[in-house]
């Protein structure tokens, strides 16, 4: 809980829901007629309305990327390292959007909402959306924002693949791309390990093949496994070393098969965590969207074909310890870029803390997000220091 | 604009407006920043320090961290006009190797490094038997970055046995600048060796 609320930080900020009556049609040719997104915003539209910036969301994200909701939240948002007067995404400059994807499970329509036609929940019925059915709805979230260009879409991770997806689908509605510990598609490695977290899932016999609201229960020690995969994922080796090592919670080997390492109480814990704030069916769609990401599978499979159509700058940024998106896969994205002569900058950050150090305020890190950012910022004709 | 070091105002004069380049060790950018304002000249750096690719980025340069010594395979061949290394040649692991690269991926290339035949350089290890330290060389033996020196001669025996013309060059001393007294007996008056080549 913040005693105070620091000068870096937004501040108490409250979501908006935005209603949308025009039917969205998917990639999967099914129709959401009708649907709701989940919204935040911080920091000022300037008159011209091209200080917009969007933010999109990884795989567990939401709308709340900054800030508090009360003096009683335990954390802020999400992103809140990045965003923020001073910070990276500075506030002061930039009118940040966020938002809660569809099919997500924090307030945007998705399983857990009901289908206008049955009356009932959505539920495993929700169809299954893709990252251009994302991009697609951002696009109607900024026309309803009046927004016609952003001046950057950010994302890390799922969400930095939003974010090369805005660049290819509406070259001319964004000026920079800023792509973080992401990569142009997954690898057999990577689907691998959803198919694991989705059958933890499916298996559970809370699941009712996605019914469960309806059975009134939740598939917990699915999602909790699925959890608990994918934050392994996150982790680098090095990282679980220095922050467990070996260490036993009892002190002593019990010679039993509850808990006895540290690590695995972390993990009970964050699984835990999870399991009761997230919607199942909501993460069996989002590893979907990932699994099925491959903007290049439009251009016979040429990512440079794919990006020659692109018209904005681009930031990507890896992390040298990140081994579900490693540098490699960001470096995929900078070389096809310059193979088009694209404007692009490319770091690749020392880091010690794997995929989950693009949410951390790791100084190098900062500085090069907040170099690009104040950069854009000068353009748009603000004072920066 | 400010006034560019002396080395690479030789450098700019050699690239052509509205051409692409590639800056190999780029630093924090001033080349192609200049290069971008004064020429409309489009390009990459490639550097490997974090506080240059900070910089690069504040100074609005497209810069990729990547390390010379890992090789450039990621550049296509003669995707590039002019590929510009400034005092990385002595630095990297084979100099050679990558004047090929320089020349594959460019049409032309532009290479300076420090003149190990410069005469306070041979007179330093005549007098002192000790390996020479100087403004432009200010390293230890054992510390040094630049692992392979060589001579204005070395590089040009070498650019012979690999069939790379020099198109121009010039020398200039310690402080980048050009001065007649060089033009005299370049490769002993010299301190830094601005080459200008292509492939014959």
């Amino acid at each position: 809980m913040p005693e105070v609320i620091a000068d870096d930080s937004v501040g108490l900020v409250s979501p908006q829901l935005l209603h949308f009556d025009e039917p969205l049609t998917l990639r999967s040719g099914r129709v959401l007629p009708q649907y709701d997104l989940m919204i935040e915003t911080y920091g000022e539209l300037n008159a011209d309305k091209s200080n917009a910036v969007l933010i999109c969301h990884a795989l567990s994200g939401d709308h709340h990327a900054a800030g508090y909701h009360s003096m009683d939240d335990a954390k802020p948002g999400w992103w809140d390292s990045a965003i923020g007067p001073g910070k990276p995404i500075d506030t002061n400059h930039f009118f940040v959007v966020a938002l809660n994807n569809l099919g997500g499970c924090s307030g945007s329509t998705g399983p857990t909402s009901i289908n206008p036609e049955t009356g009932k929940e959505y539920g495993p019925d929700f169809p299954i959306v893709a990252v251009r059915d994302w991009v697609h709805s951002q696009a109607r979230l900024a026309d309803r924002l009046g927004i016609e260009q952003w001046a950057a879409v950010i994302g890390g991770s799922l969400g930095g693949m939003q974010v090369l997806r805005w660049s290819i689908q509406y070259p001319q509605r964004i000026r920079n791309a800023v792509i973080i510990a992401s990569a142009p598609k997954l690898s057999a490695q990577n689907i691998a390990f959803n198919e694991v977290a989705r059958q933890a899932i499916a298996k559970d016999p809370d699941f009712h093949n996605g019914h469960y609201l309806e059975h009134g229960t939740i598939p917990k020690t699915g999602l909790m496994q699925a959890r608990m995969l994918g934050h392994l994922t996150y982790l680098s080796d090095d990282a679980m070393r220095q922050k467990f090592g070996r260490e036993l919670k009892e002190g002593k080997l019990n010679y039993s098969f509850a808990p006895e390492f540290q690590v695995e109480s972390y993990l009970h814990y964050q699984g835990e965590k999870f399991s009761t704030r997230f919607d199942a069916n909501t993460y069996m769609l989002m590893t979907k969207a990932l699994d099925y990401f491959d903007p290049a599978g439009d251009y016979d499979n040429d990512l440079v074909k794919c990006l020659a159509q692109t018209l904005c700058r681009f930031l990507v940024v890896s992390f040298t310890t990140d081994w579900r998106f490693s540098p490699a896969r960001s470096e995929e994205i900078v070389n096809a870029l310059v193979q088009v002569d694209k404007d692009v900058s490319y770091a690749c950050i020392e880091s010690e803390s794997g995929h989950d150090a693009f949410l951390l305020p790791i100084p190098r890190y900062m500085a090069v997000f907040g170099a690009y950012m104040q950069r854009i910022a000068r353009e748009l004709g603000e004072d920066v220091a | 604009m400010n006034a560019l070091r002396e080395d690479l105002n030789i450098i700019q004069q050699w690239v052509k407006p509205d051409s692409q380049v590639l800056d190999l060790g780029c630093g924090e950018g001033v080349l192609l920043k200049y290069l971008r304002e004064a020429k409309n000249v489009r390009g990459y750096g490639l550097e490997i320090s974090p506080e240059k690719i900070t910089a690069c980025i504040a100074n609005g340069v497209n810069v990729v961290e990547q390390d010379l010594n890992q090789g450039l395979n990621n550049f296509t061949d003669h995707s590039i006009d002019t590929v510009i290394m400034t005092q990385a040649l002595q630095a990297v692991d084979r100099p050679d190797l990558l004047l090929d690269e320089m020349l594959r991926i460019g049409d032309e290339a532009i290479v300076t490094f420090p003149n190990f035949g410069y005469w306070r350089t041979r007179f330093y290890l005549l007098l002192k038997g000790r390996m020479p330290m100087s403004e432009t060389l200010p390293y230890n033996w054992y510390d040094t970055p630049n692992i392979h020196l060589c001579t204005f001669l070395d590089f040009e025996i070498l650019c012979r046995e690999k069939g790379i013309q020099i198109v121009n060059k010039t020398v200039v001393d310690g402080e980048h600048k050009e001065h007649w007294t060089i033009r005299l007996w370049p490769s002993m008056l010299g301190e830094i060796a601005v080459y200008h080549i292509k492939r014959k």
